[in-house]
């Protein structure tokens, strides 16, 4: 019971976490055609400018200041970048995406080194929430999940309760009725460009201190965030989000099952001798693949159902 | 037209090569290691103790009569067939021996290069110097003659450990957790085998094999090793993995005895702070607070790098020097297959007193510490690890001739 | 297909033969042999890659799995030669890659281009993640971290052909990567050819006029993975070692940058994309620790400016040089490239004053193309800030006279008839 309740509590918070990626991500996919393969490395430029920043500043400034300042340099890779190369067509969007990530982590190499910086959880927020059963529960994982459901509302509030959100709701299923009716959705773009990217800074600064700050953490995040987004439908918000609880739910009960295919065919009768070439793979345990899993999961999903689980549209 | 650009950039790369003629008395070493991407910060490292190694050497007035050391670094990408690559370049300026250690996969593509390499030029032969790679393959099955380790392997540093949990009578429930992949799973075997010969009364009461460098979040992990009782966890992680092994477990109280092979190296004491202190046990063939010489070549790795946050972490690499020098002074000689006879059996100093080198697999024999994270005092862990004022005091010295392991390795000479 | 065997061609492909043959006579380095061959296994590969990108339209992030599965089968192939226990010439070990990929080409390929486009690209991400960490996992096949060594010198030497020495593998490369190359080029003139050119362009017409577009798209996924996988296994008889690096998503993703920089518009592009990139890697890394940086920037200056890739730039002088007007081109991009220089010279200096103001070594003093340069010193920065700048104003000023110069000659070869 303590174990199903406290890995309960994990599953949450890191499906929350993989939410606040994956929704920027969605975001800007469903507006834009362009699937951003350098969302993970603005993750992890929100975790540098705030370990940054916090230096000088302290963790409760930074965790507003680096978000906008990683909000601003998406700005900027849209306008500068991405417009230049929207004409060649989305292949050429998407490995601009990709020389970008490539790019970005050289630079965080270039100004910050390549060993794990110190990028702590504030002394404020560093104690035990409360304690289930015997196992502690921190206080940061509570702030996390915290600041991703407060995120959750004011995105929900954003896009069906101001004008702007209507517009770019409106872009998500009519883009050219949009741009018909006189906005300028080229502005639009940069906006969700912005924003999406800005909610991927505020993932890293609560998510950088709570893990390893180093410049291997977007390659580390970034393909599940993309996980998340093709499994929950390409383009839906919703489904960005239970994808992340159900991927994140996935990724951590399944560390818990030791069970393997021999144990089940030693349910059925079967024993299979160690000899046999076979006997390494039938002996993978569940918990083994854990991480593997959700590509898996993927990967069924695409083939019985290419939209997603709540998608829209196909790709 | 593609074929003349090929050409003319091929012109300007075999110009570039030609440029790197040597005065002949220098005796170079190439360094071929991963110096960009992700783990070059690892390799950085490495090339620093090699230079300061050489640097001391040269300062003693070199080797054979005054001839210099002198480090000549190759970028590996963390890629065995590159390293490949890297070592023929270096061949083909005529370096007769390489250094490297970060990657097992490497330096067993390196030991299998180096071989065939002597084979096909038997009067260009090569010496390679490991002092890092841990696989124990490199020293058994895949042994060669030419290849010489002055790390202790996995399985030597494991009979370490295990001797030192054996006498320690509170432990009950050990949990293991590795990456799934050769190493861990080595680590996860010899220490199931070795624990259970030496303490049967002990319980594996859980054996984890969790994806290299992919986990995230490792509190379901945690959860999991608080479920089953364990007193103590048993990880052969590095890197990332145990910084958020280590992390995690700290944010769910749980407290259990770490021991571990890499905690201590790069960036990892930084990465988990404050929360691994007491709980955190290394082992190792040196650390900065084991005497009086350790700590003069610590306080001079800091004096000659002083803008670096690592500290002196390899004792294999000042060893592998003072090996190489001590055998070309036996030898008379620069010459490898000179060298190479005089290395075997080669007994010589380092800080933890006289260290000599196996001749049936060419491992390097040494006494191996088993610590613990602690705070930094001023008395007995004067040295911090990486400015975080956290060091490691030394719990247990396990002599050399007890990490002594049986081999077989068949040297074709 | 008859258009495929003209005299012309014939004579084509015997200069790229001779070409081939001549290379190592004039490079004779060790080194440069290693290199050499390095390069057509990786022109294999990234032609192969094109047959995907280029040629259907299909953005792979996992080709390198094929490529990687194909070394894996050979190495054990040569492995059970080795051992007695398979009797086949070493020569011909590389079809059997080829097969390896062509059968898991076949059945991943089943799964994976039942969609094209981002979804195409997302799937293929995701089994090449979940090849690279069942690699590390089944250390049986895939031997773990040390990866499966091998020995090419197994069985009799066949034509006298021991494959001892590289000078021989380096042939034996070549030759398959001529061949290849003469078929994937046949391949671009077949029915089967076009119908992916349709199915790239327009997947909605071509499935009008009743052809299957999945079946397009799978058929050439299986031959592009089966091609992947005989570059595969002259890699595993190049190197003698495979590791699980070798079908990991950096592998994936260096073949798309290959293919991407050459350019894939054209045959020739991976050619040059595949040279280029291979020499940037080996020699670039050896004198700056920041070649990834420069060979990133390098890759988005090609994809925000000339996207068809280099073999594009050379295509669009092709009429200029036919009209015989190159030398009206030729001052303009002397100043371009003088401009650029400067402003390379001084940008490469900031960035490598960073990284030894940012790496560790204590004397930060270091030779820049033999100006020595020191982090530690103000006017340094200053200096090199200012001839980048300076370069920068150039360039930018150079771009006008360089596209005033092809209006010019666009003009002059409109009234003369060529365009």
């Amino acid at each position: 019971m303590e174990f199903f309740l406290v890995t309960l509590l994990n599953s949450l918070s890191y499906g929350l976490l993989l939410f606040m990626l994956s929704s920027g991500l969605t975001l800007i996919f469903s507006m834009m055609g362009v699937l951003n393969f350098a969302h993970a490395s603005f993750y992890m430029l929100g975790a540098y400018f705030a370990y940054q920043t916090g230096l000088y500043i302290g963790f409760w400034p930074a965790l507003f200041i680096a978000p906008v300042a990683v909000g601003i340099l998406g700005a900027f890779t849209e306008r500068f970048g991405l417009r230049t190369v929207h004409k060649f067509g989305h292949v050429a969007e998407l490995l601009f995406t990709f020389g970008l990530a490539y790019v970005v982590e050289e630079l965080v190499h270039l100004i910050w080194g390549r060993a794990p910086v110190d990028y702590r959880v504030p002394a404020s927020l560093d104690f035990t929430l409360f304690t289930l059963f015997t196992t502690q529960y921190p206080a940061y994982r509570g702030f996390m999940m915290l600041v991703s459901v407060g995120m959750l509302v004011a995105l929900y509030l954003l896009l069906t309760r101001t004008r702007i959100g209507l517009v770019i709701q409106a872009s998500l299923t009519h883009p050219d009725m949009v741009e018909a009716l006189g906005h300028n959705v080229p502005r639009v773009f940069m906006l969700v460009f912005a924003g999406g990217t800005a909610l991927a800074g505020l993932a890293g600064v609560i998510g950088g201190n709570a893990f390893i700050t180093e410049p291997g953490m977007a390659t580390a995040v970034g393909s599940i965030v993309f996980v998340v987004v093709v499994f929950g439908g390409m383009g839906s918000l919703a489904g960005a989000f239970f994808g992340s609880l159900i991927i994140g739910a996935l990724q951590t009960f399944s560390v818990a099952f030791d069970y393997s295919m021999l144990d089940l065919f030693h349910e059925l009768g079967i024993d299979i001798p160690a000899t046999s070439g076979w006997h390494g793979v039938w002996s993978i345990t569940i918990a083994q693949t854990a991480p593997v899993l959700p590509y898996l999961l993927m990967v069924l999903m695409l083939m019985v159902r290419p939209r997603g689980l709540m998608g829209t549209r196909e790709g | 037209m593609t074929f003349p650009r090929t050409a003319l950039l091929c012109a300007t790369l075999a110009l570039a090569l030609c440029a790197g003629a040597h005065a002949e008395e220098t005796i170079r070493i190439a360094f071929i290691e991963g110096l960009s991407g992700p783990f070059a910060n690892v390799g950085e490292i490495g090339l620093r103790h090699y230079q300061i190694a050489a640097e001391a050497v040269n300062a003693r007035g070199g080797v054979l009569g005054g001839r210099k050391l002198e480090i000549v670094p190759f970028d590996h990408k963390t890629n065995p067939q590159e390293a490949q690559l890297m070592f023929k370049q270096a061949a083909d300026q005529g370096i007769r021996y390489i250094a490297q250690g970060n990657a097992s996969s490497v330096a067993l593509a390196l030991s299998d290069a180096v071989a065939k390499h002597n084979e096909r030029y038997p009067d260009k032969s090569v010496i390679f110097l490991n002092y890092a790679a841990v696989d124990p393959a490199l020293t058994n099955d895949k042994c060669n003659y030419w290849h010489f380790r002055f790390d202790a392997d996995g399985d030597m540093k494991m009979q370490a450990l295990t001797t030192y949990m054996a006498s320690r009578k509170g432990i009950r429930k050990v949990y293991l957790i590795n990456q799934d992949y050769s190493f861990g799973q080595a680590v996860s075997r010899s220490a199931k085998a070795m624990l259970a010969a030496k303490r049967p009364d002990i319980e594996i009461v859980g054996d984890d094999l969790h994806p290299l460098g992919k986990v995230k979040d490792f509190a379901p992990y945690i959860a999991k090793i608080k479920a089953s009782g364990a007193d103590s966890v048993i990880t052969g992680n590095w890197g990332n993995d145990i910084a958020l092994l280590i992390k995690s477990a700290k944010d769910a109280g749980l407290k259990v005895d770490f021991y571990t092979y890499y905690a201590g190296a790069a960036g990892g004491v930084t990465a988990f702070g404050e929360a691994g202190v007491n709980h955190i046990k290394q082992v190792t063939t040196w650390h900065s607070n084991i005497g009086k010489a350790a700590a003069e070549h610590n306080a001079a790795y800091r004096s000659r790098f002083p803008d670096v946050k690592d500290d002196m972490y390899y004792s294999s690499v000042r060893e592998s020097v003072n090996a190489l020098v001590a055998a070309m002074e036996k030898a008379g000689s620069a010459d490898p297959d000179k060298v190479a006879p005089a290395l075997e059996n080669l007994k010589f100093e380092d800080d933890s007193g006289e260290v000599y080198i196996r001749p049936d697999n060419h491992q390097l024999i040494q006494p191996l510490y088993v610590s613990t994270l602690v705070k930094a005092n001023g008395r007995d862990v004067k040295f911090d690890v990486e400015k975080t004022g956290l060091g490691f005091r030394t719990d247990a010295r396990i002599e050399g001739k007890d990490t002594v392991m049986p081999t077989t390795c068949k040297f074709q000479r | 297909m008859s258009e495929v065997l003209t005299l012309r061609r014939f004579v084509f492909w015997s200069g790229v033969a001779a070409v081939f043959i001549a290379l190592p006579l004039i490079f004779s380095q060790s080194f440069a042999l290693s290199m050499l061959s390095q390069m057509g296994i990786a022109v294999m590969f990234a032609l192969s890659y094109n047959m995907l990108l280029g040629q259907t339209g299909l953005l792979s992030f996992g080709h390198a799995v094929y490529f990687g599965l194909g070394a894996f089968f050979c190495a054990h192939a040569l492995n059970l030669i080795g051992a007695g226990r398979l009797w086949f010439p070493v020569t011909l070990v590389p079809l059997i890659g080829g097969a390896a990929g062509l059968v898991f080409g076949l059945i991943l390929g089943f799964v994976t281009t039942r969609r094209a486009g981002t979804p195409f690209a997302m799937i293929s991400l995701g089994i090449a993640e979940m090849v690279a960490a069942s690699a590390l996992m089944f250390t049986g096949f895939f031997g773990g971290e040390g990866g499966i060594a091998t020995n090419r010198q197994v069985g009799k030497p066949f034509l006298g052909l021991s494959y001892g020495p590289q000078i021989q593998v380096y042939y034996l490369i070549a030759g398959w990567l001529l061949v290849s190359m003469i078929a994937m080029f046949a391949l671009t003139r077949t029915p089967l050819g076009r119908m992916a050119n349709a199915v790239r362009d327009n997947p909605e017409r071509a499935k009008f006029i009743g052809y299957n577009t999945t079946r397009v798209r799978w058929l050439m996924m299986s031959l592009a993975s089966f091609f992947a996988g005989i570059a595969g296994g002259l890699a595993a008889i190049n190197y003698e070692i495979v590791t699980a690096e070798t079908l990991g998503l950096v592998a994936s993703g260096n073949v798309v940058l290959m293919a991407f920089i050459g350019g894939i518009g054209h045959f020739w592009g991976p050619i040059i994309g595949a040279v280029l990139v291979t020499l940037l890697q080996s020699a670039l890394s050896n004198y700056t620790q920041a070649w990834l940086l420069y060979f990133g920037l390098f890759f988005l200056v090609i994809i925000m400016f000339s996207p068809g890739g280099i073999a594009n730039l050379i295509a669009l002088h092709k009429p200029v040089w036919t009209a015989g007007l190159m030398r009206r081109l030729l001052p303009s991009y002397g100043l371009a490239a003088g401009a650029g220089l400067i402003m390379l010279a001084g940008f490469f200096a900031l960035i490598e004053l960073i990284y030894h103001y940012e790496s560790s070594e204590a004397s930060g003093a270091f030779s820049y193309f033999g100006i020595p340069l020191d982090p530690e010193g103000v006017r340094y920065w200053i200096t090199n800030a200012v001839v980048f700048l300076v370069g920068a104003a150039l360039v930018y000023g150079a771009r006008k006279v360089v596209v005033r110069a092809w209006e010019g000659v666009t003009l002059d070869m409109q009234n003369k008839g060529v365009v």
